[in-house]
């Protein structure tokens, strides 16, 4: 499916447009800003509506790409190629559904700087449509690392006490994993002698230099998701980052590791994929125990959404790599559910943070006396953040788990301890926050949530209940594409196993 | 109509969660209650149109899961079962939410407590009515979710929030179970509609899979895992701590969810699953074993309690057990009807000690009680009528139910079910005790109140009391009425396809054929344990006191549980936290970033303090390299174009 405008060009560079008008607002008094914020949300309001065209127009039937758009760049031996298929298509929207709910969040939270703040947002925004667009590695790569920028700007600049170390941390892990995917991008494009990666996609790369070239994507992916062990950058990022740089961090960041093994891992190096995934399982596993079990022991709330958002991760890799429809569909679903949910989450921390200033979960408690309106909504993101049927948590949760279930059942059966370890830490947080006498005396006169904040909360609530009763049009957009992949995942194999039996005769 | 009796309460409940502030207490409840009401008609009408109208269907609502092979859609399976279930919790429900008007009045949070009533309405309707395994786990959970809001309903008691904690958390580790069941099921059937399932698990007797590295037998790991989440939910022996807990929550949540419905999840859920259990006499030795022994052990515990909710939650865990042995022992029906009957003879306990407790302002010692017949007659003697129910009296409605499952365990003729026929009547005698012992220590002897409280005592409003009569008439008729067509003649005409029984399974037909010693033997523990009671706390109060003293390590043991609490917090509650904490401290802050980024760090900073000293901006740092990699990419690959390289 195709409109006859390069759509997919426009929603990437509406925001840096929006951005540009933010820059040429002159002065720094009260309207400058004012008009700085409005700018911002209307920027990403239209990215947003005019990125549900695609949705609307998206061909589910086929796993080809769509809408897309080339032309040559750099000589003509990288283009600059953009297209969606059913796993891409719903991370923009994704992406572009939460911009303006991050803007909303920072009206009045971030005071210092807000022209800069919008700007660095918009940017941001760019790019990180820009990496589920692309497709040519370099294209890929230029918005996949330079996301990096604004994101360490909004942390080290509009962050907490020790954004610079928190910042430090993000960098040396990231640059690692860049590094290695950088020099894993020059091989292929020696190999393949094209950086297109609809071509790439077709070409067998022997089974030797696959083993490499997927542990260089893995190094960069698995910090970015991030896996344990490589994850501990994750917690303090979000300690210091502003609500709106949490949501942004947990809810679309993130999910371009997940991404990132779903477009080049699994489909280029099927054989490599095939040779690590007990590694992928067992680091999978780990994360989903090791980090509930850290949760639990945690005393600030951004600190324990964070290790959450790690376990949920572990679901992803699990489901993903079992190469199963169930499995990948719910890896696939899991990340756009736990986008939603870790993003209100964060949300939620957010409403009490501006009002009290403090993240510490015993500062709180007996919240609900003052505000039922905050406490329903913080109840509705934690059942789904626990998984509760009926919430969109559950979903993903179950299909990766059934999916590991059919692979091995050691996996399954140890993943599956995670439902008892979320509960006990989600429902720990949510009763000393929340149930309780109010009896601290800062918090007697704490107000329950304003207009703008419904605005923020309820469409939220209404998408993590909507999705899990009626998950349909998420998991419709991406089955084609799913079984695709597992299809060329599964003729690779064959085609490699045949090959070795020939070579044995 | 079917989804009018799922989807009514529903209503109410968002009616009444939304709007509740809007339109006021008075009106959230009493259109909740009448929303409820109206459905428990209607599942009247539908259990004699299904149950001897013979009109099953399956009501599909909409598309859910799609992934694969994997379709799930919602559907509403109504048969004899699901009617029988309908009927149970829209009743008592409807029953409840009337009582609850009265006892709940001066409650500030009262259209809070009715959506919540009712949303655990629709939840368990939707439990029962599931037409595959993914949809019975939504409604099991949401019961659960319901069960975890109205225990903790006043938030303001600690005691109230880690029970509501509590009861979610242990019913997870049932969970876990369930949710490896439902994988398996999936994983050998490739399907998790109950049809395709049941029609295809002849085919399963016998063969194996490897689960866990193990060559297990299909149906029986199948069911033991499903089991565990019926263990959980129904609160049976080694996951039955967070029942007496959950009687934090206000007395009319104990009745509906605590011992009339969401309990008894577990006992439906085996029985609607009885084409697989069928099928594995392991798995129905285990459910046997399992239900006998909690019979007995929380029969024992509530012998010593002075809580009188929490005799009655003890008494709801052992009765619980005799539904698990029924079952064990392939008689659903029998299990079935004395879900049936308990319902009504529970619930009444419950709501007639919340009576007391409201009479006698919140108090629930009941050894701050006594002698109170006088001021709450009405509730003496509906009280008198559900613990003739409970003990057995002949005609009541437990003497029907109960006594099967007795006889039924004896008749079964295999080891277990002989220890389970043992147990049951043992658990007979003691029921008779701790039951009448109840009622003595709060209703008899020498009143133990103030005189001042005893002048305040006074008889619950009628808007109680109504439910109080319903119950009470349904404890004393229901098991005479129903027998027929639960257990009776008329049995295979009625359940049909609904519980699903080998050729070879004539359990219920052999319940006749047992030795009247057997059958008397039930009658006989009920004699005695009301004698004793009698002896001890109206003839000669002193006895329980220098008995508790003569044998005080037995009496300490009973009155803590069997110290389970201590036990699960000494085995998993601490070392979680504590793991927890090493996990963090010592794996992620010394390991892995002492290692890793904040080791390095420490050298960086070495090197850097010699180097050019930038503004604080490892930003700049990265943006720099970044740079830098970018335009050697880009030499490079304009060279490569141009075929230099």
């Amino acid at each position: 499916m195709t409109v006859g405008w390069p759509i997919l060009s426009a929603i990437i560079f509406l925001p840096v447009l929006g951005a540009l008008f933010i820059l040429a607002i002159r002065g720094e008094d009260e309207i400058a800003i004012r008009n700085a914020r409005y700018v911002a949300l209307w920027t990403t309001v239209i990215t947003f509506l005019l990125s549900l065209v695609i949705w609307v127009e998206f061909d589910p039937t086929t796993h080809h790409f769509q809408f897309e758009e080339k032309r040559d760049w750099l000589g003509g031996s990288i283009s600059y190629h953009l297209g969606v298929d059913g796993i891409s298509m719903l991370f923009v929207i994704l992406t572009t559904f939460l911009m303006p709910i991050c803007v909303l969040a920072s009206w009045k939270s971030v005071n210092s700087r807000v022209k800069e703040f919008m700007i660095a947002f918009l940017v941001l925004e760019t790019l990180m449509i820009g990496v589920f667009c692309a497709l040519d590695l370099v294209v890929f790569y230029l918005f996949f690392e330079g996301g990096l920028i604004p994101m360490f700007l909004i942390i080290g600049i509009w962050g907490g006490e020790r954004r610079v170390y928190a910042s430090f941390k993000f960098f040396l892990y990231t640059l690692l994993g860049s590094v290695l995917m950088l020099l894993a991008i020059m091989a292929m494009y020696w190999e393949a002698g094209t950086t297109d990666i609809s071509l790439l996609l077709d070409y067998n790369f022997p089974a030797s230099m696959q083993t490499w070239l997927w542990l260089a994507f893995f190094a960069s992916f698995a910090v970015k998701l991030p896996m344990w062990p490589v994850h501990t950058w994750l917690p303090d990022a979000h300690v210091e980052a502003p609500t709106a740089g949490s949501v942004v961090l947990a809810a679309v960041l993130l999910k371009m590791g997940g991404y990132g093994f779903l477009r080049f891992s699994i489909p280029m190096f099927p054989l490599a994929s095939e040779q690590f995934t007990p590694l992928i399982f067992v680091l999978s596993i780990i994360a989903i125990i090791y980090t509930s079990l850290v949760a639990l022991a945690q005393e600030d709330m951004k600190k324990l959404i964070a290790y959450s958002s790690i376990a949920h991760m572990g679901f992803v890799t699990m489901g993903i790599f079992t190469l199963t429809t169930q499995g990948l569909e719910g890896g696939i679903f899991q990340m756009l559910s736990h986008g939603i949910v870790s993003a209100a989450l964060f949300l939620c921390v957010g409403v009490i943070y501006d009002r009290m200033h403090t993240r510490q979960i015993d500062a709180y408690g007996g919240l609900v006396n003052r505000m039922p309106l905050y406490a329903f909504c913080f109840m509705v993101f934690t059942l789904a953040n626990v998984g509760l049927p009926g919430t969109s948590g559950f979903i993903g949760e179950i299909l990766t788990l059934i999916g590991a279930f059919r692979v091995n059942t050691w996996v399954a059966f140890f993943a599956t301890t995670g439902v008892i370890l979320s509960a006990a830490y989600a429902l720990r947080l949510y009763r000393r926050v929340i149930f309780g006498v109010l009896e601290k005396p800062e918090l007697k006169a704490i107000l329950d949530l304003e207009a703008r904040e419904v605005a923020i909360m309820a469409p939220l609530v209404i998408l993590t209940i909507l999705f899990g009763i009626y998950p349909a049009p998420l998991l419709d957009v991406i089955a084609v594409s799913a079984d695709h992949l597992i299809q060329n995942y599964e003729a690779a194999l064959a085609a490699a196993g045949q090959a070795h039996l020939a070579l044995a005769q | 109509m079917y989804q009018t009796i799922v989807f009514l309460p529903l209503a109410g409940a968002i009616i009444a969660g939304f709007f509740g502030r809007a339109i006021g207490a008075r009106a959230s409840a009493i259109l909740t209650t009448t929303f409820v009401l109206i459905s428990a008609v209607l599942s009247w009408v539908a259990f004699y149109q299904v149950g001897i109208g013979e009109q099953e269907t399956r009501v599909e609502l909409a598309r859910w899961i799609t992934s694969g092979e994997m379709q799930v859609s919602w559907a509403l399976r109504i048969d004899t079962l699901t009617v029988v279930m309908f009927v149970v919790v829209n009743f008592i429900s409807g029953l409840v939410h009337l009582y609850s008007i009265g006892y709940m009045a001066h409650d500030p949070y009262r259209p809070r407590f009715f959506a919540y009533l009712s949303l655990f309405t629709f939840a368990m309707l939707m439990l029962v009515s599931a037409d595959n395994f993914l949809q019975m786990f939504f409604g099991w959970e949401g019961v659960g979710l319901m069960s975890y809001l109205l225990i903790g309903f006043w938030y303001h008691k600690p005691e109230a929030n880690a029970a509501a904690i509590k009861a979610f958390v242990v019913n997870r580790v049932g969970d876990f179970g369930f949710a490896l069941g439902i994988f398996a099921i999936f994983y050998i059937f490739g399907a998790i509609e109950f049809d395709t399932v049941f029609a295809a698990a002849p085919d399963q007797v016998g063969k194996t899979f490897t689960f866990l590295n193990w060559e297990f037998d299909v149906l029986t790991t199948i069911c033991l895992l499903l089991f565990m989440g019926a263990m959980g939910k129904s609160a049976q022996f080694l996951l039955h701590t967070w029942l007496p807990d959950a009687m934090e929550g206000p007395t009319p949540v104990s009745a509906l969810i605590h011992a009339a419905t969401m309990v008894t999840a577990g006992v439906f859920m085996v029985a609607r699953l009885s084409p697989l259990f069928e099928y594995s006499p392991t798995a129905l030795g285990v459910v046997t074993f399992v239900g006998a022994t909690t019979a007995f052990f929380a029969a024992t515990v509530g012998l010593v309690q002075n809580d009188i909710k929490r005799v009655v939650a003890y008494s709801t865990c052992s009765q619980l057990g005799y539904m698990f042995v029924a079952l064990g022992v392939g008689a659903y029906g029998v299990a079935i009807f004395h879900l049936f009957t308990h319902a009504f003879f529970k619930a009444l306990l419950f709501l007639g000690s919340g009576s007391v407790i409201h009479a006698l302002n919140d108090e629930q010692d009941m050894r701050r009680m006594g002698g109170i017949y006088k001021k709450l007659p009405l509730t003496w003697i509906v009280m008198l009528a559900g613990t003739l129910a409970l003990t057995g009296f002949p005609l009541t409605a437990g003497y029907f139910s109960k006594d099967a499952i007795i006889e039924a365990a004896f008749a079964a003729h295999s080891g277990v079910s002989m220890y389970a026929f043992i147990m049951t009547a043992a658990a007979a005698l003691l029921t008779a005790f701790y039951s009448w012992r109840l009622i003595f220590m709060t209703f008899h002897g020498q009143t133990r109140l103030s005189p001042d409280d005893l002048g305040h005592a006074h008889e619950s409003p009628m808007v109680m009391l109504i439910p109080l009569f319903l119950l009470a008439l349904g404890a004393l008729v229901a098991g005479f009425v129903f027998k027929g067509v639960f257990i009776g003649e008329a049995q295979e005409a009625f359940w049909r396809g609904a519980l699903f029984t080998l050729a070879s399974n004539n359990i219920v037909a052999d319940i006749h054929h047992v030795p009247s010693w057997v059958v008397a033997a039930p009658v006989v523990m009920m004699v005695s344990g009301f004698l004793v009671a009698w002896l001890f706390y109206l003839y000669i109060p002193k006895a329980p006191g220098n008995l508790a003293d003569a044998f005080r390590p037995l009496y300490l043991f009973l009155l803590n549980k069997w110290y389970f609490d201590e036990l699960y917090d000494w085995l998993f509650v601490r070392p979680a936290h504590r793991i927890g904490r090493i996990l963090w401290k010592t794996g992620d802050g010394a390991i892995i970033d002492g290692l890793g980024p904040d080791g390095i760090a420490a050298r960086v900073i070495d090197i850097t303090a010699r180097a050019v000293r930038l503004q604080s901006g490892y930003v700049y740092h990265y943006a720099f390299a970044m740079l830098i990699g970018v335009a050697l990419l880009a030499t490079y690959f304009m060279f490569a174009a141009g075929g230099i390289l």
